[in-house]
């Protein structure tokens, strides 16, 4: 351990990281190593550089990088030092290019060749580095070229060498679980190591594979419980004991492994009660690690198939956790109550108080945790008082992260339990009040959706009041400032909707209620299409109804200010409006009936009503339209040339005009090619243009020549000519109730509704931008859903409802295939592990076998390392094992009394390091004087700043 | 699954990142400004837990110096905190009395043990011993190699004589 005295690094890097440390800002702080950087980036590339040099700068790459910087410039030179032959220099290359490099960088693959050569080395120290390599490094493309080396590295004489091996090969599984797929059985042989660190490691690896595919492995069910057994009967090395604990994180892994396996599964579950209960019973509550054990208890008790007496020893546990002072087991506590409720909800009453404490503590941790049982906890009995906390709670935090959650939470609770309309109302409004920007904007939608069909059945009065009280609330909180997008969305459209509808509000007074929220929130396009549509609706309701129209004058303006809008979306809501206010009674009812947002607005994409219109013009000669994906290949070429034919023919006086644009035609290319500078796909467009302009030309049937001229320069900067001029043409003549329902879609704003059939009647072209909006408008809750399904609304509405659903459904198939596709190679590995049963079941008790023969063998060991190695494993291990418990016994019993706790285990370790060579540690303060004086011999005179630097990390 | 580890100074600085999840240098330096704001204003008796981006980040502290791993929603708080006193126990053995400064000079030793104790995230190896064997077999092949080529500039000094 001489090495660490002189800190063996050269004076400039002392400097560095001296004046690093003394840095007082962060901006100091970057300016130290911007120059650091400089200095690195001259010297790395000086020829001859000595290679201890070359190391240090290295490492002091690695410290650049360290803080944050970018230190890629030198990660070539990294790569190069670990093909170095020298030990040294190679294990500090593989250090740096560990820390450098994530596993899609390309200089990869220049490592994997070394990597390759010293899997082979002798040295096993060599092998150790490639391995820790292997796990940050390699990535799926690579895992092959070091795979049959890896596995056989399982093999080796050295455990650490088995044992990395074994964490690789868990890497590559998780990494690529093909890779490996063949190799599964390896993981079970490596279970009955003859090494408890390589036995633990293995149980990594298993754990995934098991919670993957639990049904394969219930045949270690009894290996494991005994290898629990034995590791809590003490048979395990000393040097494995952890704070008085035999080998407790090899336990908490075994654990989790028998939640997984014994999860509804009467059988396995009851070969586990013994030990469990054994456990439960024995494990020491005064350390910390004691409690970690007795949590990972709880969680398998709670996961298996319930057994009365483990659950009420949980629960006695629980309740000393929560009793505790220790915020650390408050909260273990209240997440282990979190489990068992699910399983026995009575259990939670008896700590009522203690939660109530929790959830009043000023640690946010704590308080979060309590939240998170308490919406595990949730009835409807409860649920006013809960999700009233949660609110309050959430008005308080500014983590956005957490705030969304809760918000979420709330919405959720609310909507499943809400005891009834009104109270559902408030605590909608509170938490669009105060989260509306971070609540998902479906949750807005459904709450719409919620008011306009009623939360009863067919209960027409209870509805209505809902709606009133709905809008009265609105009415009152719309006066408040700053109001959240979303949420004022929710208003504008209640208010349009039913703001008239019981008379208690004139028009007037609604409509300059929402005139003065469009002008408040005149930054907000959507808010201001609601604003508008909410208008529209109630003069329509007014029309309808008969009543006189009285257009304030500020929503006069208001509307003539949007028609001028740069946003064409509220341009039509404007002129719409203006159209539907322009018309007669009957005509509004049709367009806007009141209170039908849940009546099916019915879409005939063909368009019936055109038919005339379409037949007289055909017999005028129109062309007939020809669907865009029929105007593709030799057919729509073939129609170009017989419309030209056609047209040359009868018109021959124009054959000069006809001629015309015919330059342009060979003097095509040039343009194309400076095209492309402004659309990237100038193919397509070239030959595009000469399907598409028949339709052009049909359309319009008039003089070509300019005509054909326009299209020249529309087509080579657009690309797509027809597209535009159908929609025009076909906006141009639909009659208004088509407009009607296009007003009710105001996320998306430059839909017209013709243009969306248009869209939906070539699937291929629905915008994926679109198919996402509706996803996140409805992936709700199953209840809403069945709603969306039972009733319906108006049309634009509808549709993107029903497209949420599909996509809906569609989002949860990729996670379900997730979790399905890694059990396809699984039959593989269970073909392959069925004839390793055999031999693991009696083998997989190493332990047990070694029991009988630990008397034997007692005098021959020597503990030493070559015994590992030796043929006869078996007694070898068990000698060395006991040799190691006898010696190791003898340094803890004289600290036991004083090692119960945390502090205590500086005394358990000086006196263990008492027995090196270095002799006794001296107290603290000395040491800390030793260092500080070799420092300043260094030239380092750090503690102005720092005096903590000295300080004993246990002190 | 631990996803990096921190060692952060009670000031805020930086003495030791190890990152097992990939994180670009950008996310890096946003995820350490994050949790040293997190981190370092909490009191003295509160959880050593903190609910991070829907993971958690356990901590602990020893003098100035905060260790920080961050682990899944699913794993055991108190083991990690238990793994991360293991770690510091681990360094203590090696340096003697293991204080800051220790770690700001020989960062790149602490990356070595660390290595030996987590590897892709897992815990690898559970007994100090095994690790301080690991690790003394490795300085020792250090120091053969040093006076390896001491004995070899030395030679060379003397046939340039």
């Amino acid at each position: 351990m001489g090495s660490q005295g002189g800190f063996g690094q050269s004076k400039e890097f002392l400097d560095l990281v001296k004046s690093i440390g003394e840095a007082r800002s962060k901006s100091e702080e970057d300016r130290i190593i911007l120059r650091e950087i400089e200095t690195l980036k001259r010297r790395i590339v000086e020829p001859d550089i000595p290679k201890r040099k070359m190391k240090e700068y290295i490492i002091r790459l690695v410290y650049v990088e360290m803080l944050g910087h970018d230190a890629s410039f030198g990660y070539i030179h990294a790569v190069k030092m670990t093909h170095d032959d020298n030990l040294l220099l190679k294990r500090t290359g593989y250090l740096a290019v560990t820390l450098f490099l994530n596993e899609d960088h390309d200089l990869i693959i220049l490592i994997v060749n070394t990597i390759q050569k010293d899997l082979k080395s002798d040295n096993y120290l060599v092998v150790c580095a490639a391995l820790n390599a292997v796990c940050r490094l390699i990535n799926e493309e690579t895992i092959p070229a070091v795979l049959p080396q890896v596995v056989e590295l399982l093999g080796h004489q050295k455990e650490a060498v088995r044992k990395k091996a074994i964490m690789a090969l868990h890497r590559f599984y998780q990494k690529s679980p093909s890779s490996v797929s063949h190799l599964i059985s390896n993981f079970r042989k490596k279970l009955c190591d003859n090494d408890p660190g390589v036995m633990g490691a293995t149980l990594c690896p298993l754990f995934d594979l098991i919670t993957i595919d639990v049904k394969s492995f219930k045949d270690l069910v009894v290996s494991f419980v005994s290898i629990l057994k034995q590791v809590t009967e003490r048979r395990l090395p000393k040097s494995y004991d952890y704070h008085q604990m035999p080998a407790p994180f090899i336990q908490i892994k075994l654990l989790k492994i028998l939640a997984l396996l014994g999860n509804g599964d009467k059988h396995a579950s009851g070969q586990m009660y013994t030990v469990i209960g054994d456990l439960m019973r024995k494990c020491d509550a005064s350390t910390n690690i004691g409690n970690a054990v007795l949590y990972e208890c709880i969680c398998c008790v709670s996961s298996i198939y319930p057994n009365t007496k483990l659950l009420e020893a949980a629960a006695e546990i629980i309740s000393k956790f929560l009793k505790s002072d220790n915020h650390n087991l408050k909260y273990m506590g209240i997440d282990a109550l979190g489990r068992l409720i699910k399983i026995n909800p009575d259990v939670a009453e008896q700590h009522q108080l203690a939660v109530i404490d929790c959830l009043e503590d000023p640690d946010d941790t704590l308080k979060r945790k309590t939240f998170e049982l308490l919406h595990k906890m949730t009835k409807s009995s409860n649920v006013e008082v809960i999700v009233n906390r949660m609110i309050d709670y959430m008005i308080s935090v500014n983590d956005f992260h957490y705030k969304t959650e809760i918000a979420s939470r709330c919405v959720e609770l609310a909507e499943q339990y809400a005891p009834s309309n009104h109270w559902f109302i408030l605590t909608m409004n509170k938490v669009f009040e105060h989260a509306g920007d971070l609540v998902d904007i479906k949750v807005a939608h459904n709450l719409m959706r919620l008011i306009a069909e009623g939360f009863g059945e067919d209960d027409d009065a209870a509805d209505s009041q809902l709606r009133s009280s709905a809008v009265e609330s609105y009415l009152r909180i719309v006066t408040e400032p700053k109001l959240p997008s979303a949420f004022l969305q929710v208003i504008c459209w209640v208010l349009g909707e039913y703001g008239t509808a019981d008379g208690n509000y004139s028009a007037s007074y609604i409509t300059g209620k929402i005139c003065d929220v469009a002008e408040a929130y005149s930054s907000d396009e959507t808010v201001k299409a609601y604003a508008i549509t909410a208008l529209m609706k109630i003069y329509a309701f007014e029309i309808a109804a008969g009543r006189k129209l009285d257009i304030l004058t500020e929503c006069q303006s208001l509307i003539e200010e949007l028609a001028a809008s740069h946003s064409t979306d509220l341009q039509q809501r404007a002129y719409e409006l203006q159209a539907v206010v322009c018309l007669d009674a009957h005509a509004v009812e049709c367009i806007m009936p009141s209170d039908a947002s849940c009546e099916d607005i019915e879409i005939d994409i063909t368009l019936p009503f055109l038919n005339s219109y379409v037949q007289q013009s055909l017999q005028n000669g129109a062309q007939p339209y020809i669907p865009e994906d029929a105007r593709t290949g030799a057919l729509s070429v073939s129609s170009f040339s017989n419309q030209e034919h056609r047209e040359t023919s009868s018109h021959g006086l124009k054959f000069e005009a006809y001629e015309m644009p015919k330059p342009p035609v060979p003097s095509r290319p040039p343009p194309v090619s400076i095209s492309t500078d402004l659309v990237p796909v100038p193919e397509p467009s070239y030959s595009r243009e000469t399907h598409v302009s028949p339709p052009v030309l049909s359309a319009s049937s008039s003089g070509s020549s300019e005509l054909k001229l326009r299209l020249d320069g529309v087509q080579k900067k657009w690309g797509r000519p027809t597209y535009s001029s159908s929609p025009t043409s076909s906006s141009g003549v639909s009659p208004s109730p088509a407009n009607g329902a296009s007003k009710v879609e105001p996320a998306a704003p430059s839909t017209s509704r013709p243009r969306e059939t248009y869209k939906d009647s070539k699937k291929a072209e629905v915008d994926p931008e679109k198919q996402k909006l509706a996803a996140s408008l409805f992936g709700g809750a199953s209840k809403s859903e069945k709603r969306a399904s039972s009733t319906s609304h108006k049309a634009s509405k509808g549709s993107s409802h029903s497209t949420g659903t599909s996509s809906v459904s569609k989002s949860s198939v990729p996670s379900t295939s997730e979790v399905k596709s890694p059990p396809q190679p699984l039959p593989d590995l269970l073909d392959l592990g069925e004839p390793t049963v055999s031999t693991i079941v009696p083998s997989a008790d190493p332990f047990m076998q070694l029991e009988g023969l630990l008397d034997h063998d007692e005098s021959g060991s020597t503990g030493s390392n070559a015994a590992l190695d030796s043929t006869a494993k078996v007694p070898d291990i068990v000698s060395l094992y006991s040799e190691l418990q006898v010696s190791g016994h003898d340094s803890s019993s004289t600290i036991s009394p004083l090692s119960s706790n945390g502090s205590n285990n500086k005394n358990l370790k000086r006196t263990v390091s008492g027995g090196s060579p270095q002799g006794m540690k001296g107290p603290n303060l000395k040491e800390a004087l030793e260092k500080d004086a070799l420092v300043r011999q260094m030239g380092v005179n750090p503690t102005t700043q720092n005096p903590n630097l000295f300080k004993d990390l246990f002190g | 699954m631990i996803h990096f580890v921190l060692l952060i100074s009670r000031q805020g600085k930086v003495r030791l990142t190890k990152w097992y999840s990939p994180y670009s240098q950008k996310e890096r330096t946003k995820v350490i400004r994050e949790l040293s704001g997190l981190i370092l204003t909490r009191g003295p008796k509160l959880c050593n837990f903190v609910e991070w981006r829907g993971l958690k980040v356990v901590y602990r502290r020893y003098a100035s110096l905060y260790f920080c791993m961050c682990i899944d929603q699913d794993d055991n708080e108190l083991e990690v905190l238990e793994i991360i006193h293991l770690f510091v126990e681990i360094l203590d053995r090696y340096f003697g009395s293991v204080c800051e400064l220790d770690l700001i000079f020989n960062f790149h030793k602490a990356y070595y043990i660390l290595d030996e104790l987590l590897l892709a995230g897992e815990l690898q190896e559970t007994s100090k011993k095994t690790v301080g064997r690991l690790i003394a077999g490795q300085d020792a092949l250090v120091e053969t190699a040093k006076e390896e080529a001491n004995s070899i500039s030395n030679m060379i000094a003397q046939a340039t004589k």
